[in-house]
């Protein structure tokens, strides 16, 4: 390595970032993708068990899918307040992400933390501090591809 | 005697000695390696406050009040306050130190703030401006957390470079009068950017400043690493240790025999799951306090060199692309008999 203060600042800049990336240790990306599957999976296997424990009950199917959603969330949540949601999505990373729990925890987890500067400026402003950009650009592209569906039925394509 | 020394360096003529030190901690700290050293150790993280930021102000309290205990000084004595915290607009201190009626100087050098305290107190004592001054730092692992990234129940995973925020406060009182160590010299730390704008790697965004201040110490005092018994650095961390080493070896200097940092030996990082080590103004100072003054008060060090070393981002510097600067002041601190 050769990087010191008398080089040109871009050309050091980019040899030291080069040299740090090769030092830098980093997850083993297969292992963290196991785990992901595993953790998500059975987060996944729990929502259907609650689908089909409703469907059996009499529910139609879409009833049944709110359930499920609601009660996963509310699981979520719950596991949130008790510092268990941290622990899985430590094990399990985007596993515990990408599910709808992993939204839930987010919400939960600004909640509690802003709650001591207030309810207005504290949950109420800063509660989808980290999902608002879910919200936001969810919304958007629904839109966009409601949009293009409008269209697309006006051309006769769909 | 010239006072000045090389480019940014100054040897103090008027001694200046550490006369009392404190540290109180969070009960991670009291569970590392560090722990049967630290003066208290909190059973709560909350010490009795309803927020983390209450929680490190009542922190800096305690430290300030314990180091003023171990000095057998009453508060009146303190002529200045140099202390600081990682919060925005330095809350912690702010609200920590209101009602002690004591001039201060509310610094921000991020984790290097330890350094600049002491540097600034004891050029404050050795001119003369005060016969007794206080320096303090502190951080909060949930205070921290809440300001620089997410909320604590939000689950992730740290990478393995990310360091953890240390939960504690150092307290130290420098006078004039005699004590077992003295603050012989300071090199005054640049602002230091090598471009890193991944700030879950701070070690690597602070290690070309911590090289850039040992480095200039050692050439303003013509001194070689060997003259240090230990060149410690702040909160680098396992993966700032070795870029530092790699690059003080290129400007031609290898300090791995008697290098050490803090925040590698505030927590075990295996067993404690702290990835590189810890990091915030309470990790130096709580090390200096608990491991590093002790040893040079025995003389089982002669001679150190502190170099708390601070990575100045802002979330907003960090959402608006920008590198992450690094800056680290160097502390000769030495026994004396």
């Amino acid at each position: 390595m050769k990087i010191n203060q008398q080089m040109d600042p871009k050309e050091r800049d980019k040899q030291y970032n080069d040299y740090v990336k090769k030092v830098t240790p980093t997850h083993s990306l297969g292992l963290c993708m196991g785990k992901a599957f595993l953790i998500g999976g059975l987060i996944c296997v729990l929502g259907q068990l609650i689908l089909n424990f409703c469907e059996t009950n009499g529910l139609d199917r879409e009833t049944s899918g709110s359930w499920c959603s609601l009660i996963l969330v509310a699981l979520s949540v719950l596991f949130t307040g008790l510092n268990i949601y941290p622990k899985l999505a430590k094990f399990g990373g985007a596993g515990t992400l990408v599910p709808i729990t992993g939204f839930a925890n987010s919400v939960a987890a600004s909640a509690i933390e802003f709650k001591k500067e207030g309810q207005v400026f504290g949950i109420g402003a800063k509660i989808f501090n980290i999902a608002g950009p879910v919200i936001l650009f969810g919304i958007f592209s629904s839109w966009v591809l409601g949009l293009i569906y409008w269209i697309g039925g006006l051309l006769g394509l769909f | 005697m010239e006072q000045m020394r090389g480019k940014q360096s100054i040897q103090l003529e008027n001694a200046v000695y550490i006369i009392s030190h404190a540290c109180v901690t969070g009960s991670k700290e009291g569970e590392g390696p560090l722990g049967k050293k630290i003066d208290c150790v909190g059973k709560d993280d909350m010490f009795g406050q309803e927020s983390w930021e209450l929680a490190e102000s009542a922190i800096q309290q305690k430290a300030a009040l314990m180091v003023l205990d171990k000095a057998g000084l009453s508060l009146s004595k303190i002529r200045y306050i140099f202390a600081g915290d990682l919060l925005g607009q330095l809350i912690a201190t702010s609200f920590g130190l209101e009602e002690f009626d004591v001039p201060l100087f509310g610094l921000y050098g991020a984790c290097s703030t330890c350094g600049e305290a002491l540097a600034l107190g004891a050029m404050t004592v050795s001119a003369g401006y005060g016969d007794y001054v206080m320096a303090m730092t502190s951080s909060h692992y949930a205070s921290a957390e809440k300001q620089f990234r997410t909320p604590l129940e939000y689950g992730n995973q740290r990478p393995l470079a990310a360091s953890w925020t240390v939960t504690g406060s150092g307290a130290f009182i420098l006078s004039g009068k005699h004590g077992r160590v003295r603050i012989s010299g300071m090199t005054i730390g640049k602002v230091v950017d090598y471009g890193i704008k991944d700030a879950l790697n701070m070690g690597a965004a602070m290690a070309p400043a911590a090289c850039d201040t040992i480095v200039q110490n050692l050439k303003d005092f013509e001194r070689t690493p060997e003259d240090y018994d230990q060149i410690i650095t702040g909160d680098l961390g396992s993966v700032g240790q070795k870029i530092l080493w790699d690059l003080t070896m290129e400007q031609g200097f290898v300090i791995e025999k008697n290098h050490m940092d803090c925040g590698m030996v505030i927590y075990d990082s295996e067993k404690q799951d702290t990835h590189a080590g810890g990091s915030g103004c309470g990790c130096s100072a709580v090390t200096l306090a608990a491991y590093i003054l002790p040893l040079l008060e025995r003389g089982t060090w002669k001679r150190v060199l502190f170099v708390p070393t601070g990575a100045l981002l802002s979330t907003i510097s960090f959402n608006e692309r920008q590198s992450i600067p690094g800056i680290a002041h160097g502390i000769v601190l030495e026994h004396v008999e």
